[in-house]
């Protein structure tokens, strides 16, 4: 690993591990929390459709996602907010719609296209110094935007209803963090792809979710956790000479298995003790 | 708006006048009328889907009604609404959702601390008293969803309380709580009656009725004549079946003698 050092990809590759797990454990705390894992899928997969419209129109596929994402997330969140039953099957239209644009355009679009996959699987190790800046600039704004409404995110996230009579504006708030959970998407895409970005905005927040009963400590765990699994991935992935973004979620759904697993052997011991 | 409180008459806290409401175009509340008045304990009853849980939003401003007015405070609901404190239904909650009993209390104080505003060492203080109030303070720092369903339900109260609030409105408190911590609950609630006028709704009519001052039958229309007993013309009016059904088949009698049990517990 030490070796592997002395090449700026991999330093970079390292560096935007980091900066991913900064976004994901505040983030992939609210989305495991709020129950909307289904939501966040939604996003990255209609963020698809603007990769495509860059790709068609010449433009920066990237803004094309950021744009998509944006979008698809606030008429995802409104949908969600509005009419609560058919929520998922509005979101699972988004979703697929989102993904077949994205793809047409992708096919209408001439000449050359090799990049796309990196979008699909992850490119961490092909990550520029431009976008560590803008990935330090995102987790700038997601901490900021967190620790000033921390009392509101929480209180929406628990008790929409109490929020909401205590005057709380619910639905501002609900709208930030959907429009938050669309830029780490866009930005996560770029680590891990877009197959696996749901695994990595959940998994660090679901396991640090079964060992603390704390918003922000588990926040701050989930993003200890993201920096362990991003770079024992990325070591796997330079020693065994594998895909990154593909040892970077098994290396998370190894250790959720595990802390699962562990977890109801140790319930277990404990009800006996009890009987 | 009614402000003097040197007159003799308790003042009005809640007005609802001709309220009509409904969920997808289908009615709920059909033409409600309530007047709550200051230190009132009033316990509403009725069947699932009367339109219990409706009542409540629209007091609280989370559901708009199609027709009629509401005032709490002699304000509208929106300005009102900072005088309510809000006890949801004692459902079971997410139990690995991570906060501790402090921090939900605290969540009182966020009406009186606006965006961007922190807790202060003043809400603190009240939250505290809150806590103790309800003897959860001792437990502050257990996680939400390790207590069994009484303490939730005291924390919940506590988070009410922790508003300060002139009213207190409670969704089905007891759902979820068995009949001695229910009995306790209901002795707290009788304590904090000495200052807060309290509106409770339920569908568990005998436990109710021997605690609350007034009593009133909800389903779709409301039978409130600010009575003590439940009458079996009002219950047959909001139930729609004979009364025997509902007491057991003990008609009539059932509220009397259950308070003669109640007594010697």
């Amino acid at each position: 690993m030490i070796e592997a050092l002395q090449y700026e990809f991999m330093r970079n590759a390292l560096m935007a591990g980091m900066l991913v797990s900064v976004a994901c454990g505040i983030i992939g705390t609210f989305v495991v929390i709020n129950r909307i894992v289904f939501l966040s899928g939604g996003i990255a997969h209609a963020a698809y459709g603007g990769i495509g419209l860059g790709y068609f129109f010449k433009f920066d596929p990237v803004l094309g996602a950021i744009i998509f994402s944006l979008a698809s997330a606030l008429g995802m969140g409104i949908v969600h907010r509005k009419t609560r039953q058919r929520a998922d099957t509005i979101i699972g239209v988004m979703w697929a719609i989102g993904m077949a644009l994205g793809i047409i355009f992708v096919d209408l679009t001439k000449g050359y296209k090799a990049d796309l996959m990196s979008y699909l699987f992850g490119s961490i190790l092909a990550v520029p110094s431009s976008d560590l800046l803008i990935m330090l600039a995102l987790d700038i704004v997601i901490v900021l935007l967190v620790m000033l409404f921390y009392k509101e995110l929480l209180a929406v996230s628990f008790d929409e209803a109490f929020a909401a009579v205590s005057g709380v504006p619910v639905d501002a708030i609900y709208l930030m963090l959907v429009s938050m959970i669309a830029l780490t998407v866009v930005m996560m895409m770029r680590v891990v792809g877009l197959i696996m970005v749901i695994a990595l905005l959940t998994m660090p927040a679901a396991i640090s979710g079964m060992l603390i009963r704390d918003m922000k400590k588990m926040m701050v765990l989930a993003i200890i956790l993201g920096i362990l699994f991003t770079t024992t991935g990325l070591w796997l992935s330079y020693s065994l000479n594998l895909t990154s973004g593909a040892t970077i979620i098994l290396v998370s759904g190894a250790a959720y298995l595990v802390t699962m697993v562990v977890k109801s052997l140790l319930r277990r011991a404990q009800a006996e003790a009890k009987s | 708006m009614a402000q003097p409180s040197t007159t003799e008459t308790p003042r009005e806290v809640i007005s609802v006048q001709h309220v009509w409401a409904s969920y997808d175009h289908e009615p709920v509340l059909e033409d409600i009328n309530l007047s709550v008045g200051e230190l009132d304990f009033i316990g509403l009853i009725g069947p699932n889907g009367g339109g219990k849980t409706t009542l409540l939003k629209v007091l609280l401003g989370l559901l708009s009604p199609t027709r009629g007015e509401v005032r709490v405070m002699g304000q509208s609901v929106k300005a009102g609404c900072q005088y309510i404190g809000y006890v949801p239904q004692a459902v079971e909650p997410d139990r690995d959702f991570p906060i501790n009993v402090w921090h939900v209390a605290q969540m009182g104080r966020l009406g009186k601390r606006g965006l961007l505003q922190r807790y202060t060492a003043k809400d603190d203080k009240i939250v505290a008293e809150t806590l103790r109030s309800v003897e959860m303070l001792d437990l502050r720092d257990r996680p939400i969803g390790e207590l069994s369903g009484g303490q939730r339900q005291r924390v919940y109260i506590a988070r009410a309380l922790a508003k300060e609030p002139t009213i207190l409105l409670l969704d089905e408190p007891m759902a979820s709580v068995d009949p001695q911590v229910s009995a306790s609950i209901y002795d707290l609630l009788s304590q904090l009656n000495e200052r807060i006028t309290i509106l409770m709704i339920s569908h568990d009519m005998t436990a109710i009725s021997s605690h609350v001052k007034t009593v009133g039958c909800l389903n779709r229309r409301l039978f409130y004549h600010g009575g003590k007993q439940l009458t079996p013309e009002m219950l047959e009016l909001a139930y729609g079946c004979p009364i025997e059904l509902i007491a057991h088949g003990v008609p009539h009698r059932v509220f009397p003698e259950h308070d003669v049990e109640e007594a010697r517990r």
